[in-house]
């Protein structure tokens, strides 16, 4: 029996892959030797989202992946198009999130000329991904774009890179089969004699722990999760990048570990005698001296990646496995356990040493503010923030109470991640509103995506805690560096609801009104994106913190 | 006379045969801050997909971290650490180099 033959471009290929994936929207920005790929998503079933600068389209890309765990594409031209990718590409990286960049790369015949707008992308991309490519004819893009596809997605998932010369795009060939839609791999799962082993520890351990982290959220295990924790009356903490994969108001909840989080949280950690690592780096920020850290404890480490078992923390039992599978299969035969005495200390730590009361404070405190924005802005939306100190009042004060509520840039710390991730999120779900929380400082380093969030009339609203500083970086000047302030402020304040205004988003100044509660609460529940200015003091500072090299139980401040 | 290799092994890794296969394994090395003394790598024999690199490394603490970060490369099929400890592969190296060479 014949089949029908299709002859297609490389162009036309890549954009077939991607719409058989099922990815609905693609963003970034084309370029000269784009113009073959965007000349067939033009008549593909893919809607594009035109970002006003490349770093947008990655970190647009970043916010669909973050809010609906599946892989998100990304585009842009050769040279600076590519280039401009690199920091949102990275970011990924060091956050697991599934990207694939397809960037285009300059005819074959002039690699290695200096060509306009050529350069080595297979090399900048190289360190900051899961793999990547360079596509050397179009028949090698049957191997590489559901290799580079399943990547991505399989196991710990991550970026993935694709650059693809503009012969390559334009080549022809004759088509008559595609493979199926690519399936991301088994994860390993949970081996029943080391859960044996984790029964016994638990059973025995006097103080445990359980540390949950990004991978379980990526492993869709929350229910699990809480259930687990329950049923073994854990006490739970959670790295930056775990924060909502438990409610944060459960009563077995600390906060946040490590450099910000609770002085109570970090106390209970140096206590413990049993923690269970469950989808955790041991990142630097979240353990703080790695030698200091739960100084009293053994460690059980579940990754679904064997290179972070024994990376920083050498585990008494170390799983390769999906965190899913290790909950589920631990569910099947384990009791509840009653932990009365442990959970009465950690009460008491918690009551002496949690957060501070916020009681009283006002919108222009930044703990006030979060706390308000907790009130105002429901469960069902998604929080982003920037990078900074507004980001860590609001990991260590915003109510999550949902995984995938949360999104920030967490290991690679970047400032711009939050209004173009914001943006890919009110895409990809379009019900639910977005609240971005940012900085003067932050907003400012990718503030052009706000036209791109008013050309698609996006349920966006940033808050902006104006401190008209830098100020993470002022108040480690402050702490450690004897207040020689420097680089930190531009001494000239930016009227930002104006700059929202001149987009045609809406802008609102806190500072400028009667009664800023009332404004807060209508700026946030009217359609559309808005930029809402919150003036703050420039002094405040984000605390506890942990020194930086100092043990986590070495916190200064409140 | 050889050189030293006292608390060295060698790194045997199978991988796949096409271009970019050794800056993914060179600049993995390089980036995790782990020393590479010395690098050997062979073309496929009977037109098999597969090429053979072996690297002289020192064996410190992050050794198997390293193992384990090798293995995740997509080109790399296989890492082995090699068993015997006279790392025959270099020092036959040198031997062709610079020992035959100084005989001249």
């Amino acid at each position: 029996m014949s089949q029908a033959v299709e002859r297609l471009n490389g162009a036309q290929i890549v954009m077939r892959f991607i719409e058989r994936q099922g990815i609905e929207r693609v963003a970034g920005i084309p370029g000269g030797a784009a113009l073959p790929l965007y000349d067939a998503l033009s008549e593909s079933s893919i809607e594009h989202i035109l970002t006003r600068h490349e770093q947008g389209a990655g970190f647009l890309a970043q916010g669909m992946a973050r809010v609906t765990g599946k892989l998100a594409v990304c585009m842009a031209s050769s040279g600076p198009g590519a280039t401009n990718l690199v920091t949102a590409i990275a970011d990924a990286y060091m956050d697991s999130i599934p990207v694939l960049a397809i960037t285009a790369q300059v005819p074959q015949a002039l690699i290695g000329t200096d060509a306009f707008q050529e350069c080595d992308t297979f090399g900048l991309m190289l360190p900051i991904t899961k793999h990547n490519w360079m596509v050397r004819s179009v028949e090698e893009l049957f191997e590489v774009m559901p290799e580079a596809i399943r990547l991505a997605m399989s196991g710990r998932p991550g970026p993935v890179s694709v650059d693809i010369p503009k012969d390559v795009q334009m080549q022809e060939m004759d088509i008559t089969v595609w493979p199926d839609p690519v399936v991301a791999d088994t994860h390993p799962q949970a081996q029943p004699e080391q859960i044996q082993t984790m029964l016994g520890m638990l059973a025995k351990a006097k103080r445990p722990v359980l540390m949950v982290g990004g991978g379980v959220i990526h492993s869709n295990c929350s229910e699990d999760l809480l259930r687990f924790a329950e049923q073994q009356q854990l006490p739970t903490v959670a790295s930056f990048m775990g924060l909502g994969a438990m409610p944060t108001t459960h009563p077995l909840f600390l906060s946040m570990l490590g450099m910000h989080g609770s002085r109570a949280t970090n106390m209970v950690l140096e206590e413990c005698d049993l923690l269970i690592g469950a989808g955790v780096r041991f990142d630097d920020r979240a353990t703080g001296k790695i030698s200091e850290f739960c100084p009293n404890a053994a460690i059980i480490h579940v990754d679904v990646d064997a290179s972070e078992l024994g990376k920083l923390k050498t585990p008494v039992l170390a799983m390769q496995a999906d965190i899913g599978s290790v909950l589920r299969a631990y569910l099947v035969d384990s009791q509840v356990i009653d932990r009365g005495d442990w959970l009465a200390r950690v009460d008491e730590l918690k009551r002496g040493f949690g957060w501070p009361d916020v009681g009283d404070c006002n919108v222009f405190h930044p703990h006030g503010l979060i706390t308000r924005l907790g009130q105002l802005v429901g469960s069902e939306s998604n929080v982003f923030t920037d990078v900074g100190q507004h980001q860590m009042w609001t990991a260590q004060l915003f109510p999550f109470s949902r995984p995938r509520q949360w999104s920030s840039s967490g290991g690679l710390g970047t400032m711009g991640f939050g209004l173009p991730a914001a943006i890919g999120a009110a895409l990809a779900q379009p019900d639910r509103p977005v609240l971005c929380v940012s900085g003067d400082g932050s907003i400012m380093m990718n503030v052009q995506e706000l036209d791109t969030a008013v050309e698609h009339s996006l349920n966006v609203k940033i808050v902006i805690m104006n401190n008209q500083n830098l100020g993470m970086v002022r108040q480690q000047q402050a702490l450690f560096y004897g207040e020689r302030f420097c680089a930190i402020n531009n001494r000239r304040p930016v009227d930002f609801a104006a700059l929202a205004q001149a987009m045609g988003a809406c802008g609102v100044d806190l500072g400028k009104v009667e009664d800023p509660d009332a404004a807060l609460a209508e700026a946030l529940s009217t359609p559309g994106p808005c930029l809402i200015n919150v003036p703050i003091c420039e002094q405040e500072m984000v605390f506890p913190m942990v020194p930086p090299g100092a043990a986590n139980i070495e916190m200064i401040g409140e | 006379m050889n050189t030293d290799h006292v608390g060295k092994t060698v790194l045997e890794l199978k991988v796949k045969n096409h271009p970019g296969v050794m800056s993914h394994v060179c600049g993995m090395f390089a980036r995790r801050a782990y020393n590479v003394e010395g690098i050997l790598c062979l073309p496929p024999v009977d037109e098999s997909e597969y090429s053979r690199i072996w690297l002289l490394v020192d064996v410190g603490e992050k050794l198997d971290q390293v193992i384990r970060q090798t293995r995740k490369l997509m080109d790399v099929v296989e890492v082995n650490q090699h068993p015997s400890l006279n790392h025959t592969v270099f020092v036959k190296l040198e031997d062709l180099f610079i020992n035959s060479a100084g005989a001249e």
